[in-house]
């Protein structure tokens, strides 16, 4: 028996491929969607894994340093380190903010890392152009999404820094990429005010008869110069020795430092459970409502395709088609679309969309298959109004009357 | 009513019931034998499309006999199981306009049928060119429909027709649309692929051009036919 759904396909194959297209590129949107979230969940876990850390020691109470602030003393790494069980520790500042190169903002993760090599928790990983930070001020090391070059020089907050570095996949868990410095400028950098509110708060501190007391002389000036200085970090990475158990090692942390601590599949629970959960339930919502979409106008297409061929069918049911020939036809003709959309979908997604979005874009193949699969579902649910219309056609229609 | 072609005996045929029922057919009794090409005609209303349904197997008659061949198919009900398969195998379809599949070749419009029937492709097609010299359609047998005249089309609806070898073929206006000359060929064709394939063939047709044409006529009139001796003149 010859192939009804493939001759008519072959006959009208402009309108197919046209209408198959159309239809991909919506499949294609639906993938990239999917494609967003992978690459949301793929930050928030490379952020974690490039940080090299096991533990994040953070304000007591706070789901700090990436969905809350946090604030902890900057000498507390010294404390941390002396537990057993911790292999090493170092501060860390994120402050997210518009870096300036050439008079264009780049929206980026400022980082502040403290003094050590690589391997130092909060370390860059890996670079793959020039070096790491040597210097204690005004060198960065900045994520190739920024297009900054080597030997740019950038402006964080008033001071200039020079690249010296360029690494890959260091990003946020909102997708900004992220730039290295060192900890004292990002200190500086997370609490830096400008020149006339530091004049204003020094106005201030000296008309305050508490502070300037006569008979306290150097009261004043520290206070003044405490005010001006930024003695906290938002956390404090930590590195647990081998063959410790990193939570044992975060309740001796709890219980003696008294602040919060988080193991690795916490911290991923924070990310990916708190911190992106918003945008993962508004791309979940845009995928429905896609999937809505492709169904509606899958189910159009072959019911339009269905009723222009109403009197073929009445004829094939008149001279003793089966009703499965008639419904293999009009199904195999919306699998057919739906292939075609699925492959234009998945050549957008990925050559067109993927490459130019602004946000990582990860086109897992089970998502793929995923998709395949609920494309074939959704073609074969759609068809079903046709089917319905198809196998109402009366064969005396044929033969009218 | 051993004789073979078809045999119809006091059919009826009521839609609706109560007040407001409607008697398509009141007494129909017709008979076509192999080789036979009789007229069907009659007004508007008078009952024959519905006949054409009956004797189609598409709708029910309400009561009398109806014979195809040898056999009783019905007999105040269908004595066939599966009338698909008794429209596909036994009574062939030509219709007003030719209706072919517009996706399919000549070839595999007419070898459709006998694919639906379970043949190979290869023998289906080889049933299906057979005719085609018969009915001067050779040259076009891989042509799509669109691409036939009007007189090709209707020949390739008559080669449909005929394939699966039917014992009886209906043909619901099958000249309606073509001007005298194509009009009389596929009348023409008709008592000739009646005569070669042995089939009883039904024109139901308003068209004068062929009613001339006919050896024996039936009128149907208020769902009753008569039967009349028709004039049988040349196709020339």
């Amino acid at each position: 028996m010859i192939s009804l759904a493939g001759r008519d396909i072959m006959h009208s194959w402009g309108k197919f491929v046209f209408t198959g297209m159309g239809l991909g590129l919506l499949i294609g949107v639906t993938l990239s969607m999917a494609g967003i979230y992978r690459g949301m969940v793929d930050d928030a876990r490379v952020l974690l894994e490039n940080s090299g850390a096991d533990l994040w020691v953070v304000q007591k109470d706070t789901l700090g340093p990436y969905a809350e602030s946090s604030s902890i003393y900057d000498d507390s790494w010294r404390g941390i380190r002396s537990i057993s069980g911790v292999a090493d520790a170092a501060d860390i500042t994120y402050l997210t903010m518009q870096v300036r190169r050439k008079g264009v903002d780049v929206r980026a993760m400022v980082t502040g890392i403290t003094a050590g090599g690589p391997g130092t928790p909060g370390w860059p990983p890996y670079l793959i152009g020039g070096r790491q930070i040597t210097r204690g001020h005004y060198e960065a090391v900045a994520d190739i999404a920024t297009k900054f070059k080597l030997g740019e020089r950038i402006k964080i907050r008033r001071n200039h820094y020079t690249i010296v570095g360029l690494t890959r996949r260091m990003v946020s868990s909102s997708g900004d990429p992220m730039v290295f410095i060192p900890l004292k400028d990002a200190q500086e950098a997370q609490f830096l005010k400008d020149n006339d509110a530091i004049r204003e708060q020094r106005r201030r501190t000296e008309e305050n008869s508490a502070f300037n007391r006569p008979g306290v002389p150097g009261l004043l000036d520290a206070i003044i110069a405490s005010q001006s200085i930024n003695t906290y970090v938002n956390a404090v990475l930590v590195r647990v020795a081998t063959g410790h158990n990193p939570d044992e090692v975060a309740e001796s942390i709890r219980r003696w430092k008294h602040l919060t601590v988080y193991t690795r599949s916490q911290m991923e629970e924070i990310l990916v459970g708190k911190l992106i959960a918003t945008s993962a339930k508004q791309i979940a919502m845009f995928l429905i409502i896609l999937s809505i979409v492709s169904s509606a106008i899958v189910a159009f297409i072959i019911y339009t395709l269905t009723m222009g061929k109403i009197r073929e069918i009445a004829v094939l049911k008149l001279i003793g088609t089966k009703n499965r020939t008639i419904v293999g036809l009009i199904m195999q003709q919306s699998i057919a679309l739906g292939l075609i959309g699925f492959v234009v979908g998945k050549i957008t997604a990925t050559l067109l969309m993927a490459p130019i979005f602004p946000k990582h874009v990860l086109l897992e193949p089970l998502d793929s298959i995923f998709g395949f699969i609920a494309v074939v579902m959704i073609c074969i649910l759609s068809s079903i109004i046709s089917i319905r219309a198809a196998l109402k056609v009366n064969p005396a229609e044929a033969i009218g009357g | 009513m051993t004789e073979k072609g078809i045999t119809i005996v006091g059919v009826k045929k009521r839609y609706g019931s109560g007040d407001t029922a409607v008697e398509a057919l009141k007494n129909v009794n017709m008979h076509v034998a192999p080789g036979e090409v009789v007229g069907l005609i009659g007004p508007s209303g008078s009952g024959k499309s519905t006949l054409l349904k009956c004797l189609g197997a598409v709708i029910e008659p309400t009561a009398g006999q109806m014979m195809l061949g040898d056999d009783l198919i019905y007999d105040n009900a269908w004595r066939v199981k599966d009338l698909r398969a008794l429209r596909r195998d036994r009574i062939g379809f030509v219709f007003q306009a030719p209706y072919l599949i517009p996706f399919l070749d000549v070839t595999d419009n007419v070898a459709l049928l006998p694919m639906l029937a379970g043949k190979p492709n290869a023998e289906a097609r080889k049933q299906a060119r057979e005719l085609f010299k018969a009915l001067d359609i050779e040259h076009r047998a891989k042509a799509m429909p669109s691409q036939l005249s009007g007189g090709e089309q209707q020949r390739v609806a008559i080669a449909r027709g005929l394939v699966n070898r039917p014992p009886v073929i209906l043909a619901d206006e099958p000249t309606a649309p073509l001007d005298s000359e194509r009009a009389l060929a596929v009348i023409r064709i008709l008592n000739e692929m009646a005569q070669k394939f042995a089939t009883a063939i039904i024109v139901v047709t308003h068209d004068e051009k062929i009613i001339p044409t006919f050896k024996r006529i039936y009128h149907i009139r208020d769902g009753v036919t008569y039967e009349e001796k028709g004039e049988g003149r040349s196709f020339e």
